[in-house]
């Protein structure tokens, strides 16, 4: 139908926005690769040579690395299974007649809006702070010793945190969700005598696959690059203990200017979040058809 | 008799339901109650919930110790810049996406969405390097210019599923009214257009307001926004409770209220369309 004149117009219309995402990934990333085969420092400029692999070899061999991997994988784990499970409990809860649903939701809605460093600080202060905190406050109530969180356990403290402020997001969706189920579907499940467990895994789980799956994707591409929550509250401390990828490039490239070796890193969290969005591509284009 | 059961039934999930929800916003009602209160009474212990000298003074002192209103300002012209650039460009997009699909228009939104998925990392050198060399570190207009290109697949993503509901016919039938195309854009397609482009406008502001990567890594004071004024309270400045909580409750809460409006529309956003 499209006329050829319609056609090109539309070509216009859409190139702006294509160029500049083209540009924005190619451009920096193309950089970043040529940075990673170069030893490059920024404390010792003009000393710049081309070295192969050396970086990745460097980046690879060394400990931190593999600590960072590790710690990154298990936010992004940790946290989508907190959301996730504890979301579609609370969608189930909040399901329910309520009496003052509305204003349940905007109580349970709000972590979500607060930014990273706000809820990082306010955690890290007001809670876990192993002297003044609310959860010090609350061990030494019961006797017990208070804990300090960000040492002793900091990348559960930060998986915690990061929870919080997505746990509402994967409640809203998935009671949307939830709402939209056929309630004469679930009358006539009870009317076979199909128990509350039944029609929980035989109708309302297979419902909400779609919105789970969406859920998924969209805390995974935030969570993989989870930052201002590390750098306020332990600086990816101690040691490494809390250092996910992102978080290294970081301290390599601006606490350490040691551009090569963060750009082999980088090089590597592309590599990585390649894989895993390949994974969430197939899925998504599943069930967003 | 089933009554009364389903009546004790309401009653227990009502109950369970808000204590939950008090539990989920604890933090923020924390954070706001602190800000209210004198540090000693911040860190006081046993905590004083409600019976403390409330004072307004924290909020005071905030904004003479640091220049508190610019962190603000930049905040609002760095979200809505970005926000209102990104819709400039992503408006004619999605317009013709939703309109005038070509066989790959599908991938091509695709393709946008994965920009999204690329890692901060593995781009921060060169820019923060390409910032440094023309002077753009720290300025408002480079981290407006870098905020509307993370956000700028999402809104071609939202504008374009808002956009797609827009019945077809209705051009058709204003066009066979003789309508000139100047009058079918104003008369006709703004109209439908608006609600949409409202919520992602709306969405956008959150996100960009919210967002603390690039904020942090490349604004340090002149042009810094609230995200990273607030990082510097992690010196040990965050040990002054009152004051950090009142200068947090003044950063959250425009958006926190815009949150709440924007309650419905979240979902769909977000969700580019696959959750209604």
């Amino acid at each position: 139908m499209a006329t050829q004149h319609q056609r090109t117009l539309a070509r216009f219309m859409v190139a702006p926005s294509v160029l500049l995402l083209l540009g924005w990934m190619i451009v920096p990333l193309a950089m970043t690769l040529w940075f990673s085969f170069q030893s490059y420092n920024l404390l010792s400029p003009g000393m710049e040579q081309f070295i192969g692999f050396t970086n990745y070899r460097y980046f690879l061999s060394d400990p931190a690395f593999w600590q960072a991997m590790a710690n990154t994988l298990l936010i992004v784990g940790g946290v989508l299974v907190i959301t996730v499970g504890g979301g579609i409990l609370l969608a189930l809860l909040l399901d329910q007649p309520i009496r003052g649903q509305g204003m349940v939701r905007i109580l349970m809605i709000a972590p979500f809006f607060i930014m990273p460093t706000v809820s990082a600080l306010v955690w890290k202060n007001m809670f876990m702070n192993p002297v003044n905190g609310l959860f010090a406050w609350m061990a030494k109530a019961v006797g017990a010793q208070p804990i300090d969180f960000l040492a002793q356990y900091p990348l559960m403290s930060i998986i915690l945190i990061v929870a919080w402020q997505w746990l509402p997001f994967a409640t809203l969706i998935l009671l949307t969700a939830m709402q939209s189920l056929d309630s004469e579907q679930m009358e006539a499940a009870e009317m076979d005598g199909a128990g509350a467990w039944a029609k929980f895994t035989h109708l309302v789980l297979p419902h909400l696959s779609r919105a789970i799956t969406v859920v998924i994707l969209i805390e995974t591409i935030f969570l993989l690059s989870v930052f201002a929550e590390i750098l306020v509250t332990t600086n990816g401390g101690p040691g490494y203990a809390s250092t996910n990828l992102t978080y290294l490039v970081y301290s390599q490239a601006l606490l350490q200017y040691d551009v090569g070796g963060a750009s082999a890193g980088g090089i590597i969290a592309v590599i990585l979040a390649n894989i895993v969005a390949i994974f969430l591509m197939r899925m998504i284009g599943k069930t967003l058809e | 008799m089933a009554r009364r059961v389903s009546e004790t039934r309401r009653w227990t999930f009502t109950i369970l339901a808000w204590l939950v929800a008090l539990a989920i916003f604890f933090p923020i009602l924390w954070t706001i109650l602190t800000s209210f209160k004198s540090e000693a009474d911040a860190i006081a212990s046993p905590p004083k919930f409600l019976f403390f000298d409330w004072t307004t003074e924290n909020y005071a002192e905030v904004q003479s110790r640091s220049p508190y209103f610019r962190h603000f300002m930049n905040s609002v012209i760095i979200s809505v810049g970005s926000t209102l650039l990104g819709l400039l460009i992503a408006i004619p997009a999605a317009w013709s996406m939703a309109f005038q699909p070509a066989k790959r228009t599908k991938d091509l939104l695709m393709w946008m969405l994965s920009t999204k998925m690329m890692p901060a990392a593995g781009v921060l050198i060169p820019m923060y390097l390409m910032f440094r060399s023309f002077g753009l570190l720290d300025t408002r207009i480079g981290i407006t210019v870098v905020l509307m290109l993370i956000n700028l697949p999402i809104i071609t993503w939202m504008l374009y599923t808002y956009f797609r509901e827009i019945p077809g016919e209705i051009l058709e039938a204003a066009r066979m009214d003789g309508a000139s195309l100047s009058k079918e854009i104003i008369h006709v397609l703004t109209p439908m257009a608006v609600p949409g482009i409202a919520s992602t406008l709306l969405l956008n502001v959150i996100l960009a307001w919210n967002e603390a990567f690039w904020t942090l890594n490349l604004t340090t004071s002149k042009a810094a926004p609230l995200t990273t004024f607030i990082a510097s309270y992690s010196s040990p400045e965050g040990l002054f409770y009152a004051k950090l909580s009142a200068a947090s409750t003044m950063a959250i809460a425009p958006i926190l209220i815009l949150g709440w409006f924007s309650q419905k529309q979240l979902v769909r956003g977000l969700t580019f369309g696959a959750v209604k």
